[in-house]
């Protein structure tokens, strides 16, 4: 019987040429004769373009120009809805908003020519705070400033305040968050009428980027081409903007007859590009005498920038988490996501949960202590069960087991002990210690009918050599899509792994496996892939020609044969959402997700009270996440995003002046080096679930979801500052040290 | 990358005097460029104007060190990698060494000079508070000879000094005023633990003698459009016995001298609170 | 007919230097970043450009045997200098150490800053063939990674000195 390969640290196929260098991102592509890309952009948050001047001193007949009136088809960048032109015509409606391109074979020559470019505007009223947005002090967008707005109901949340003993209310903050790969972003295009449109990029999601160029170039889908190079991270916010790039770069091939290449610096790409949306949470909370949830009235709110793009989704993420894994018998969430004059934010890791997680965490730290009952206790006696419903009244048919998860973290970390040691300590030290934790869950997969109108595809085709190549549109970024993939494959075909071959997606050949986001691509995407290995094996072995026992040599000598006598051997597989999945969205109740993450997050914290600097020391992180196909990847995945969520709580600030982010640079952006990340203790509950391959569920997005709360709540333990926002910078937690009479030695 | 590179010329004289003629023959025309780890990051930006410049980083005549009972002279191309392995400044000039290891990351202190550094004239640089503290002396030169002068009158506001247009920082000279005996402190507050630029930078030295400070030097960065030397702190705590009270007193004396702004990375109200803290901090120090 | 209008550019230069061992020669502007003409004249873009500005560490090299940014070393400096790039780690297609443990124990995701890590922790382990845990942290502080929250690229830099024979304190 052959040893199974899942929950095996086997290596990533694609690793020689990282640790090497030789891995080719999109930069290290040329192609004779490419033009370098560059975009001119609205140096003011809203406005009428009245002119576009060209200056002196710079050969404008060697430079191909492109603007609005270039663009063949319709002028939108196509996501959710068509409100996002790709080249502003007649107004901006956010700060470096794309205006103008230009392309010549001079990188250096080019960059002169931009700044040469003025463009003239006439500025408009911009909004540029949610408050504002909310008061329509000015209608920047539709008929209300209202990309989407939603209202969940459960039970009866006006019933219960009258039987409350006791009756919280807090204000939460996030602040917006650059995704901040190590790689920019970068396209290459090829583009003419007769040949259509290939796109070579860092990206995401192919299959997005061939919907938004087709009505751009008016070609059908046949002529357009989007292949994925190898990508520097993404993190989400690669998953729609590479769609803008890539029809920037088209449009500069399709006028010059050349290829185009548009690198973005990391100055360009901090400013201009997508960042996670800011959020506003407003809690009232009723619980009775012992301790239990009566009725939660959840107000949440998002800054979705200035044009629609995801934000209809990340508001519908954050507000089905709003409420978090409790029982609660009425819960109200009204939520809505606002348009202001700002780039538009987008997605990144998390996707709306870590912002309302955030607020309903440190709430329920707050909720806790106000009941005379410490956090866990709190907890404990709210965590939901298996049979009872969450906010959207989904009914948990899962084995979660919250409270032992809670346990599994207090064990590995010593909570109980250090808790009561850092309140002692703390009294003799201008340095406090505290540790806190969080309790959270994260819906893996699209909500709802998200997936079954994703209509997902895989193709695995075998060769005449015994080897399965898996065709996905799912892309490899570095969380291990290709090694999961290979594994559960080879599994499912009992070969080795070296007998798998994925392929770098490229849409005239993979098909649309939906979106690489949602923590969704081991699980869906996985699923697929196992049962479409599954059928070719089947069908070799019902065709006679593979024997029940077989080796690698057997099965590659299986293939030939089959291949010869019948043709091309292979398995194209859909996505079927399960029967046994309602959701309905109207009403916004029913089976949110198909499968849920859960988890305990617990930090340790010091807090110099001279400075108020705010170290994480330690990290305890539990998460129960189904069945782990590659245990090194998958602690890789929390690791990293609990890297990003302490970034998130502590240090990460987008400073904004009129509706432009000031501090785009690394130096002044600061995300965590070596010396600023904890020791991270990372441990899984397995416990098989659910339609993913072996059981397994969603990861990648859950870390960024209990980080920052935990690290909030710890802080608050730490020093009694009660943290209402986040980033927790020193310059606003020492004038809460100041008030707390904490920041003097 | 924001620069229009073929703009910019940039020669390499072959030795010092050649580089001073230049300086001397084209005033305010050439510029020198010594490691580059502030110029490019400017160059990149696109903010450095100026387009013209002298290579003098691989001038011999700039490197070295030299040590004489009164004095260690070191050029003023010196990295901040060279003066973290000088174990003669570890043991005499702790608070330099420090400043060098909180500059930037490993690979800028292998690049970066010190006399880059004071030439740039940033008042977040990390070590002219210990140059203060250490009574520092720069050599200027230009083709018309050469002169000392004391580093704390070198700044005169912000980015400005008095560097006349054909001159260059050769040495920086450190009087041995016995290091070992004096109690120092120094300590950057920046943005993460690593790689940061600093908020408020604290560099401190006391003779102490049965809890009476019987001489001190107090230094502080990125809290004035200089390097500040706290010389009104410094005369409530000449000659004082340490005490809860007198900590208070310097401690409003400092925040009175200081002249902190807001900017993208803080405010002022931190960097005046947070520079009181670790004057403080120092204090405490030195009465343990 | 008169020349179009353009910006002045001053004449290039030609830099000789040696690069993982070989001679190499390339003329270029004076100022341009040596990150540049790494990657753009000699070919060699396993060197990455992360930020531009010093902060990030991925166009990490050596360069006369320091750990040096090559996004802020200008070209006329590079003059004779002996430069060592992520394609000059492994010997002939054999990988060294440190890259074989990043392979083994997780520490490259999406790869981007790995050429830089790599040179970064091959310099360390030249200065401290035994670090202690605080010792790689240090010496890696220069290189920003976005993906893998640094646990594992600890694990790999001290799994590279065990596997040497040499059992480093934590």
């Amino acid at each position: 019987m052959k040893e199974s390969i899942i929950g095996k640290s086997i290596l990533r196929p694609e690793g020689r040429g990282k640790v090497t260098g030789t891995a080719r991102y999109i930069d290290d592509l040329d192609f004779p004769g490419i033009l370098h890309g560059a975009t001119v952009r609205s140096p003011v948050a809203r406005g009428r373009i009245k002119a576009i001047h060209f200056g002196e001193g710079i050969p404008w007949d060697q430079f191909t120009v492109v603007t609005a009136k270039d663009i063949p088809g319709k002028n939108y960048v196509a996501l959710m809805i068509n409100d996002q032109p790709c080249l502003a015509d007649q107004f901006v409606n956010h700060a470096e908003e794309a205006v103008v391109l230009l392309a010549h074979p001079d990188k250096y020559l080019l960059e002169e020519a931009r700044r040469a470019v003025r463009i003239r505007i006439e500025p408009l009223p911009a909004i540029l705070t949610i408050e504002d947005s909310l008061a329509k002090k000015e209608i920047v967008w539709g008929e209300d400033n209202t990309f989407k707005s939603f209202a969940v109901n459960k039970g009866d949340v006006d019933s219960a305040w009258a039987e409350a003993a006791f009756i919280v209310e807090g204000e939460y903050e996030t602040g917006a968050q650059e995704q901040l790969y190590i790689e920019p972003q970068g396209i290459i295009a090829r583009a003419n009428p007769s040949e259509g449109v290939t796109i070579w990029g860092s990206l995401q999601c192919p299959y997005y980027i061939h919907k938004a160029l087709t009505p751009i170039f008016g070609l059908p889908k046949d002529r357009v081409r989007i292949i994925q190079a190898e990508t520097g991270g993404g993190f989400g916010g690669k998953e729609e903007y590479p769609s803008m790039i890539s029809a920037h770069a088209a449009l500069l091939a399709w006028k010059s007859g050349k290829p185009v290449k548009i690198i973005y610096d990391r100055a360009e790409d901090m400013v201009a590009t997508t960042k996670r949306h800011p959020s506003r949470t407003r809690h009232r909370t009723a619980v009775s005498r012992d301790g239990k949830l009566l009725a939660m009235d959840i107000d949440f709110t998002l800054d979705g920038g200035a044009y629609e793009t995801v934000s209809p989704v990340v508001l519908s993420r954050g507000t089905i988490h709003a409420a978090g894994p409790y029982e609660c018998p009425n819960v109200r969430i009204r939520s809505r996501a606002v348009a202001t004059n700002v780039p538009p934010h987008g997605a990144f890791r998390g996707f709306g949960a870590p912002q309302s997680v955030f607020a309903l965490e440190r709430h329920m730290d707050r909720v806790a202590e106000a009941a005379g009952l410490p956090p866990d206790e709190f907890r404990r006696r709210n965590f939901v069960h298996e049979g009872q419903t969450l906010a959207v009244s989904q009914v948990v048919r899962e084995k979660v087991d919250m409270a032992r998860l809670m346990e599994r973290a207090f064990e590995a970390s010593g909570y109980h002990e250090k808790r009561a040691r850092f309140q002692s300590e703390n009294q003799h030290s201008a340095v406090k210690k505290g540790i806190g934790f969080a309790a959270f869950m994260h819906g893996a997969g699209f909500t709802g009918s998200g997936e079954e109108y994703l209509a997902s595809e895989a193709l695995l085709e075998a060769t005449p050599e015994g080897i399965v190549r898996v065709l996905a549109g799912s892309t490899e970024m570095g969380q291990g899509a290709n090694t999961v993939f290979t594994q559960v494959a080879a599994e499912a075909l009992g070969l080795d792994c070296d007998r798998i071959e994925v392929l770098q997606p490229d849409t005239a050949y993979v098909p649309n496996s939906g979106p690489t986001v949602a923590s969704r691509t081991t699980m869906i995407v996985g699923g697929l892939v196992e049962s479409a290995a599954r059928n070719i094996l089947n069908t070799l072995l019902e065709s006679g020609l593979l024997k029940s026992s077989y080796d690698s040599k057997d099965f590659a000598e299986a293939c030939r044969e089959y291949i010869a006598k019948f043709g091309p051997l292979k398995s194209f597989v859909k996505y079927h959402q399960p029967a046994d999945v309602h959701w309905d969205d109207t009403t916004y109740q029913g089976d949110a997700y198909g499968a849920y993450g859960w988890a305990v997050y617990l930090a340790e914290v010091s807090v110099d009270t001279r400075t108020a600097e705010v170290r994480v020391d330690n990290f305890t992180a539990v998460q129960e996440v189904g069945t782990i196909v590659n245990p090194m990847l998958a602690a890789g995945q929390v690791e990293g995003g609990v890297a990003q969520g302490i970034g998130f709580a502590i240090y990460e600030n987008v400073v904004w002046k009129d509706g432009r982010m000031i501090n785009g640079q690394m130096t002044n952006y600061i995300m965590p080096t070596s010396m600023d990340v904890p020791p991270i203790r990372v441990i899984f509950e397995e416990v098989p679930y659910g339609t993913g391959p072996h059981g397994a569920k969603g990861i990648g997005e859950l870390p960024l979801d209990g980080t920052a709360p935990a690290v909030a709540n710890a802080i608050a333990h730490a020093t009694g500052a009660d943290i209402r926002r986040v980033p927790v910078t020193p310059e606003t937690l020492i004038e809460t040290l100041e008030m707390l009479e904490l920041a003097h030695a | 990358m924001r620069a229009y590179v073929p703009a910019y010329e940039f020669q390499a004289p072959p030795d010092l005097s050649a580089a001073l003629d230049r300086m001397a023959a084209e005033p305010n025309e050439w510029k020198p460029f010594a490691g580059g780890t502030d110029l490019m990051v400017l160059l990149e930006a696109g903010k450095l104007a100026h387009t013209k410049y002298l290579n003098i980083y691989h001038l011999r005549e700039l490197r070295g060190m030299s040590v004489n009972p009164a004095n260690v002279t070191f050029g003023a191309a010196t990295t901040y990698a060279q003066i973290r392995r000088d174990s003669l400044l570890a043991a005499e000039f702790t608070l330099l060494c420090n400043a060098a290891a909180e500059t930037g990351s490993i690979a800028t202190q292998n690049r970066g000079t010190l006399g880059g550094n004071i030439a740039n004239a940033s008042p977040a640089a990390d070590s002219p508070p210990a140059l203060i503290v250490y009574d520092a002396e720069l050599e200027l030169v230009s083709s018309r000879g050469s002169r000392w002068i004391a580093y704390r009158d070198f700044h005169t506001g912000y980015k400005q000094s008095l560097l006349r247009p054909d001159e260059l920082i050769r040495s920086i000279r450190l009087p041995r005023n016995g290091g070992p005996a004096w109690r120092q402190h120094y300590r950057k507050v920046g943005t993460r633990r690593a790689q940061a630029i600093s908020k408020v930078c604290f560099a401190g030295a006391a003779l102490v003698q049965n809890g009476k400070i019987e001489d001190v030097r107090i230094a502080l960065g990125s809290i004035a459009p200089t390097v500040l030397r706290a010389t009104a702190t410094e005369q409530i705590l000449q000659g004082a016995q340490l005490s809860p009270g007198l900590s208070r007193a310097a401690q409003q004396a400092l925040a009175r001298e200081i002249a902190p702004i807001d900017d993208m990375r803080s405010t002022a109200r931190y960097r005046s609170l947070v520079a009181q803290n670790l004057l403080a901090e120092f204090l405490e120090k030195l009465s343990a | 007919m008169p020349e179009p209008a353009r910006p002045k550019s001053v004449e290039k230069i030609r830099v000789s230097c040696s690069v993982n061992g070989a001679p190499a020669s390339f003329e270029t502007y004076p100022i341009a970043r040596l990150l540049d003409v790494l990657r753009e004249e000699l070919k060699l873009t396993g060197t990455k450009e992360g930020c531009g500005e010093g902060e990030c560490g991925a166009c990490a090299i050596e360069m006369n045997g320091d750990l040096v940014n090559s996004c802020l070393v200008p070209a006329l400096q590079a003059q004779g200098a002996n430069i060592r790039t992520i394609e000059g780690i492994a010997n002939k297609g054999l990988l060294n150490g440190v890259q074989q443990s990043f392979l083994e124990h997780g520490g490259a995701q999406c790869g981007i800053c790995t050429p830089g890590m790599i040179l970064a922790a091959v310099n360390l382990l030249r200065k401290y063939p035994r670090p202690t845990e605080l010792q790689v942290r240090e010496g890696l502080a220069g290189n920003l990674c976005r993906c893998t929250g640094y646990t594992k690229i600890f694990e790999s830099v001290l799994e590279a000195c065990r596997s040497q024979g040499e059992v480093p304190k934590r």
